[in-house]
C-alpha cells in the first residue's frame, strides 16, 4: 500500500474507533466542563490574565488525558498486527492528524464553552484567539503523541507521560499564553507575527524528529 | 595518566583562568563593578554543558544505528556530567546576579528556562530508570535524549531573547560581547571557555571509564 493511503486507513480506523465508544471525546468533554465548573466555582470572578492562563492550564490537562490513551491503550495484539500491515511513518503521521483533528474538535468546543462561563474580555481578537487555540492544539498533539509513544514502551506510561512531556510542552505553552493574551487583548496582528513563527516552527521541528526516531522506536 | 597532554592543558588553563580572572585589569563599570569577573566562570560552564550534551546526542544517534553498550554508556555519562556543569552554571549565575539584580533568584526568563531545560535531562534520568530490560532502556532512553535536545536549544537560545529578560544579550539587551569584552578579557575569557570544555570532557571520560569497568566487574 502507498503512504498516502496508509495514513488514510489508519485515520479512518482510528475515527470509526473513537466513533464507537466516544470515550476520548466525551470524556474530555466532561472533564473540561466540569473543571470549569469547578473553577467557576471557587474563583467567582476572574481578571483578564488569569482567564488566559486558566484556559491553557484546563487545555493542557485535558489534551494529556486525551492523548496519553492513543498509545498507552492499544492492545500488544492489535500493535503487532498494526506492526505487520503499514510502515510505522504512516502510524505516526496518522496518529498525530488524528490527534490533532480531535484536539481542535476539543479546543474548540471546549473555548466555547469557558466563555459562556466565565465572559471573556471585551477588546478580543476572537479571529486571533481561535487561531491561538488551533495552534496549540496542534503543538500539544504533535509533541504528546510523540512522547505517548515512547511512555508507552516504558511499561508503567501513565506517570512517565506527565514527567518526560512537561518539561517538553513548557515552553510551548509560555509562546502559547503570550500569542493568546495578545489577541485577548486586542492587540495589533503583526505583533504576533514572532510567536506564530516560533510555534511553526517547533510544530515542524517536533515533526521531523518524530518523523526520523519512531521507526527506532516501533521496531521491538 | 592515559593520553595526557590535554588534561594537563585543560588543568593548566583552569588554573590560569582562576589566577589571571581575579588578578588582571577588568573595565570599571556601573552596577558590575568587580563582579564582571563572574564572566569566567559563569559563561564557560553553559558553553561545557552545550558541548557535553552535544556529544550525548552524538552517542545517542549513533547507538540507535550501531546498537552498542558502549555508546550507551557514552550518552548517559556525558548527559550527566553535562548536569553537573548546569547546575554549576545556574549557581554561579545566581550568585552573580544576587550583586547585580539584587535577588539569587529573580524568576527571570533565563533562569527558569535554564532551570527547565536541566529539568528534561532529569527527565531523561527518571526515563532510563523506569526501564529494566538493557537493550530497551537503551533505545528509548536514546529517543528521547534525540527528542530533548532541539527543545533544549530553544529553551537556552532562543525563547530567552524573545522576552524581558535582564541577562545580557536577551530582551533586547545588548551582549557582553559588544562594548565592554575588550581585549584584555577575552584573554582570559577564551583561555577559560576551553580550560573549562576540556575539563567537563575529562570529567566524561572518567566517568565512561569507571562505569564500563564496573559494568565488566559485575558480568563476571
Amino acid at each position: 500500500m502507498h503512504l498516502a493511503q496508509q495514513v488514510k486507513h489508519l485515520i479512518k480506523k482510528e475515527i470509526i474507533l473513537e466513533w464507537r465508544s466516544k470515550y476520548a471525546l466525551n470524556g474530555v468533554l466532561l472533564y473540561v466542563v466540569s473543571t470549569v465548573f469547578v473553577c467557576f466555582m471557587s474563583f467567582q470572578i476572574i481578571d483578564k490574565i488569569t482567564w488566559n492562563a486558566l484556559f491553557w492550564i484546563i487545555m493542557l490537562f485535558a489534551s494529556i488525558n486525551a492523548i496519553a490513551k492513543s498509545f498507552l491503550q492499544e492492545s500488544r495484539g492489535r500493535q503487532l498486527y498494526i506492526y505487520t500491515l503499514v510502515s510505522p511513518v504512516a502510524l505516526i503521521i496518522a496518529k498525530t492528524i488524528y490527534n490533532s483533528l480531535l484536539m481542535m474538535i476539543l479546543t474548540v468546543i471546549a473555548l466555547a464553552f469557558y466563555s459562556l462561563v466565565f465572559a471573556p474580555n471585551q477588546d478580543i481578537d476572537i479571529l486571533m484567539y481561535l487561531l491561538a487555540a488551533v495552534l496549540g492544539s496542534l503543538s500539544f498533539s504533535t509533541i504528546f503523541t510523540m512522547v505517548s509513544a515512547i511512555a508507552s514502551k516504558t511499561g508503567n506510561g501513565g506517570m512517565l507521560m506527565a514527567i518526560l512531556s512537561f518539561p517538553i510542552i513548557i515552553p510551548v505553552l509560555i509562546v502559547l499564553i503570550k500569542f493568546a493574551k495578545n489577541a485577548m487583548d486586542g492587540l495589533d496582528r503583526s505583533v504576533s507575527l514572532d510567536e506564530i513563527g516560533l510555534l511553526a516552527l517547533i510544530n515542524v521541528m517536533v515533526m521531523t524528529v518524530a518523523l526520523l526516531l519512531f521507526p527506532y522506536l516501533w521496531r521491538d | 595518566m592515559y593520553k595526557t597532554w590535554w588534561k594537563i592543558l585543560a588543568a593548566v588553563l583552569v588554573v590560569y583562568t582562576a589566577i589571571a580572572g581575579l588578578l588582571l585589569e577588568v573595565p570599571r563599570l556601573a552596577i558590575l563593578n568587580e563582579t564582571i569577573r563572574n564572566l569566567y566562570f559563569h559563561v564557560p560552564m553553559w558553553f561545557a554543558m552545550v558541548v557535553l550534551f552535544t556529544i550525548s546526542v552524538f552517542y545517542s544517534i549513533k547507538s540507535l544505528s550501531t546498537q552498542s553498550e558502549a555508546d550507551d554508556i557514552r550518552a548517559v555519562e556525558s548527559a550527566n556530567a553535562g548536569i553537573i556543569f548546569g547546575v554549576l552554571g545556574i549557581i554561579t549565575g545566581a550568585v552573580w546576579a544576587k550583586f547585580t539584580w539584587g535577588q539569587f533568584w529573580s524568576f527571570d526568563p533565563k533562569q527558569n528556562f535554564a532551570a527547565i531545560s536541566l529539568l528534561l535531562y532529569f527527565a531523561y534520568f527518571v526515563l532510563r530508570n523506569a526501564i529494566d530490560e538493557e537493550q530497551k532502556r537503551a533505545k528509548i532512553a536514546a529517543i528521547y535524549n534525540i527528542f530533548a535536545f532541539p527543545m533544549m536549544v530553544v529553551l537556552l537560545f532562543v525563547l530567552p531573547r524573545l522576552q524581558d529578560s535582564l541577562h545580557p544579550g536577551n530582551g533586547g539587551n545588548p551582549g557582553f560581547n559588544s562594548y565592554d569584552l575588550d581585549s584584555r578579557m577575552r584573554l582570559v575569557f577564551y583561555p577559560a571557555c576551553l580550560g573549562w570544555i576540556l575539563v567537563g570532557y575529562w570529567v566524561y571520560t572518567l566517568r565512561f571509564r569507571i562505569k564500563t569497568l564496573e559494568n565488566k566487574h559485575n558480568n563476571l
